[in-house]
């Protein structure tokens, strides 16, 4: 068992507030640019999806980074950014499916989520928890319920 | 500099030079930013008596301190300029996320300077500037031409823009950001317009920086704590919006209705906030760093208004809704809805239909005016068809888009236009809320809720309760509401985190941010020196005391129903101590004394 961000999208009300946080975490600065976390807003329907670094098991990052600076942590299962082996190749802002590994050009340096090692700054500061730390057994625990309770409740009288 | 970025972006539309100047440091202490800073320099450099759509005139995008930080609700910026409504000194507050993205590209304030000869929008990349052709923009609306900047920029730029009633000059036009976030009021749009420029998108990869960190972040958990268990700011928003407000004003008989001729509406509740959520809601939204999110994403699937977009406010629910004597709240939204689009402030618009549905009512204008229109208090079909004729300047709608109280004189009654120095009052009535009244008729532009909202203290009972129908310490009220909200606006911080926090918090935050120490005090102190700045441009401008006033509606004609039944506003005994208590003489001009404790000269 590890932990993981779960990402509630219907919740999420386009606030940005995930971005403060991290990049004050990390840079101690407020810069969303310099955020591991984005927020993506399609504002005809008014809808937002945070997206930030999946932790992938099989990770294509931690394949095509060369100088070994991405690599898996079999403790926490997280993926671990060596920023002094970093190189800067960018090979990996390329192989991520999600887009969640970028290029912060004015710090010169690979951007990732790193859950603030196990106490991720945008899942405390989430107003509406569209972001939840859980543990990765019981992270759609949630959502399953939400959705059963419309089951119940199309069975159910009241 | 921390919380200000120290830079100000000037661009001269007329010869193209485009410039950067550093933010002197104690003026942006006296002047806070957003509001106060943008009317200091509309003060400094513009000629009060100017036409307001003339080269002549500057508009001056201006973000705060706080904007762009993690403070609770921080993502507001002002348009400040010359008003083309009210003649006034303007400054129009919106929301999104556009506000903060201008701080990240470096820039505390955008300063325009006259006019382009032919369309052009504003592409702003950190220190990359381009005044671009707008050719094949004008004409489009709102969410048409934000998509085809999203297109030709960058696709996380964010984007303010007008529509076209911004560019058929309607007095009446607002300035639109991230699509739905409207600067409304005051005509900002026709400005806008009157330049030539059609939109401005910008891309920030900066930071906004603090001075002290801990004591920052420790002011931000403590305001934000107290939002969240306030059951405004903390629920109520969330749930059910603005547009909450409609059932509370009705039941004290303060919802004008029919254009003020009376103050409670029998159906009013279909189109309140509760009806709202239990229908046309998707979902709550929220501004940059909003822990509120009172923003309503909405979808009318009936066919006759289908849509989908933002809204409605409050504001907007009662002045399409009661005020036009309309229960129909898919009527109601699809109206906002072309507001938006075409870049209308749904307040002024809706009022202004009102009015001429009272002028048809009583016979001054018939379907030979309207262009066939039949508007009669509660034609809701009609009421939308106006909104859209006036967003595209067509018809009937080429006299709407000058407001209601232009309209009103163009037939010769201009006593049916429920304005103060032109523009349309909100949605609380003065006769049944003494204290709004004196706000009303003595905001610097012109008839405005969210310069003084006193209904705070006199209907919602937030910070304490007072007595809504006493004249007795009003004016002390609106003198600090005033004070105040001039200063929040100011921060960058949104007016509805008063509900929450008051003038110690904000005051703790814009000292660990920025490293200036503001003591409460100070912060009002700030708040009414921007207040008594704005008064001097105006009385510059040519304003007088005569102009602090009300419809004379509100002042002779009792509210016929409701809770309210048979009250009148009683603002003749409340002005003269509000000059008082303000330092001002009582032909309303500041004294010396007052402009030297306040370090502003005459």
């Amino acid at each position: 068992m590890s932990m993981m961000l779960m990402i509630h999208p219907d919740r999420c009300t386009g606030c940005h507030s995930c971005e403060l946080a991290c990049s004050y975490e990390h840079e101690g600065v407020f810069r969303p640019k310099a955020s591991r976390i984005h927020v993506y807003t399609w504002e005809r329907q008014g809808f937002s999806v945070p997206m930030m670094c999946q932790q992938c098991k099989d990770a294509p990052c931690t394949t095509v980074c060369m100088p070994k600076a991405l690599t898996r942590n079999l403790a926490n299962g997280q993926i671990d950014l060596d920023a002094s082996k970093c190189i800067g190749c960018k090979m990996c802002v390329q192989a991520c499916p999600f887009g969640n590994a970028s290029w912060d050009f004015l710090g010169s340096k690979i951007l990732k989520c790193d859950t603030c090692g196990g106490d991720p700054a945008c899942a405390r500061i989430c107003p509406t928890h569209a972001l939840e730390w859980v543990e990765d057994t019981i992270a759609a625990q949630s959502r399953k319920r939400a959705f059963a309770t419309k089951l119940k409740n199309a069975f159910s009288e009241d | 500099m921390h919380g200000w970025v120290g830079k100000i972006l000037r661009v001269d539309l007329t010869s193209g030079k485009i410039s950067t100047a550093a933010l002197d440091p104690a003026l942006a202490r006296d002047f806070i930013g957003a509001r106060g800073l943008g009317t200091k320099f509309i003060y400094d450099e513009v000629d009060p008596k100017v036409d307001p759509l003339s080269p002549k005139n500057k508009l001056i995008f201006a973000s705060g301190p706080m904007t762009g930080s993690f403070a609770p609700s921080a993502g507001r910026f002002d348009v400040v300029t010359k008003g083309p409504l009210t003649d006034t000194i303007a400054a129009s507050n919106s929301g999104g996320t556009w506000g903060p993205e201008l701080k990240f590209a470096g820039y505390d304030l955008l300063i325009l300077e006259g006019k382009a000869a032919k369309p052009v929008y504003l592409w702003i990349q950190d220190d990359k500037v381009e005044i671009r052709d707008a050719s094949h923009l004008w004409g489009k609306e709102v969410p048409e031409t934000t998509d085809l900047l999203y297109a030709e920029t960058a696709d996380d730029a964010k984007v303010a823009c007008i529509g076209p009633a911004g560019e058929n000059l309607s007095l009446i036009a607002a300035i639109m950001n991230d699509r739905h976030r409207a600067a409304g009021r005051t005509g900002v749009g026709a400005v806008m317009g009157s330049k030539n420029l059609k939109a401005v998108a910008v891309r920030g990869t900066g930071a906004v920086t603090i001075a002290d960190n801990k004591a920052f972040l420790a002011a931000v958990n403590r305001a934000s704590t107290m939002l969240k268990e306030h059951p405004v700011s903390g629920t109520g928003l969330r749930l059910y919006g603005t547009d909450v407000l409609v059932n509370v004003m009705n039941s004290v008989g303060g919802l004008p209705t029919g254009n003020f001729q009376d103050g409670y509406f029998p159906t009013a509740d279909k189109v309140g906030g509760e009806t709202l959520a239990a229908t046309l809601l998707q979902r709550p939204k929220g501004c940059f760093s909003c822990i509120i999110s009172c923003g309503r994403v909405t979808k009318v699937t009936n066919p006759k208004y289908q849509g989908e977009g933002e809204g409605p406010e409050y504001e907007t629910a009662w002045g399409f809704g009661p005020d036009c004597r309309i229960d129909d709240l898919d009527a109601v939204t699809k109206a906002n809805y072309y507001c938006n689009e075409l870049g209308l402030d749904t307040i002024s618009m809706a009022s202004t239909i009102a009015c001429a549905m009272e002028m048809f009512q009583k016979g001054i204008i018939g379907p030979k005016d309207t262009g066939g229109l039949d508007l009669s208090f509660g034609n809701a079909e009609a009421m939308v068809e106006a909104v859209r004729l006036t967003g595209l300047g067509q018809g009937f709608g080429k006299k709407l888009q000058l407001g209601s109280w232009r309209l009103a004189s163009l037939y010769g009654h201009p006593e049916l236009s429920m304005t103060v120095k032109k523009q349309e009052m909100p949605a609380y009535d003065p006769r049944a809320v003494q204290g709004i009244g004196l706000h009303y008729a003595t905001s610097n532009r012109g008839g405005c809720h969210v310069r003084g909202y006193t209904i705070s203290a006199e209907v919602l009972g937030v910070p304490f309760k007072v007595d809504k129908d006493t004249t007795d310490g009003k004016p002390a009220l609106v003198a600090a509401f005033q004070n105040l909200t001039a200063a929040i606006d100011s921060s960058g911080s949104c007016l509805f985190t008063s509900f929450g926090i008051g003038a110690p918090e904000y005051s703790e935050l814009m000292t660990a941010l920025t490293g200036f120490t503001y003591t409460a005090e100070d912060f009002l102190k700030a708040g009414e020196r921007i207040y008594n700045l704005e008064r001097m441009f105006n009385l510059k401008s040519g304003l007088t005391a005569k102009d602090d006033t009300l419809p004379a509606r509100l002042l002779n004609e009792p509210l016929v129903t409701g809770a309210s039944k048979g009250s009148v506003n009683h603002l003749a005994e409340m002005l003269p101590e509000y000059y008082g208590l303000r330092g001002w003489s009582a032909e309303g001009v500041p004294t010396g004394e007052k402009l030297s404790e306040l370090a502003l000269s005459a």
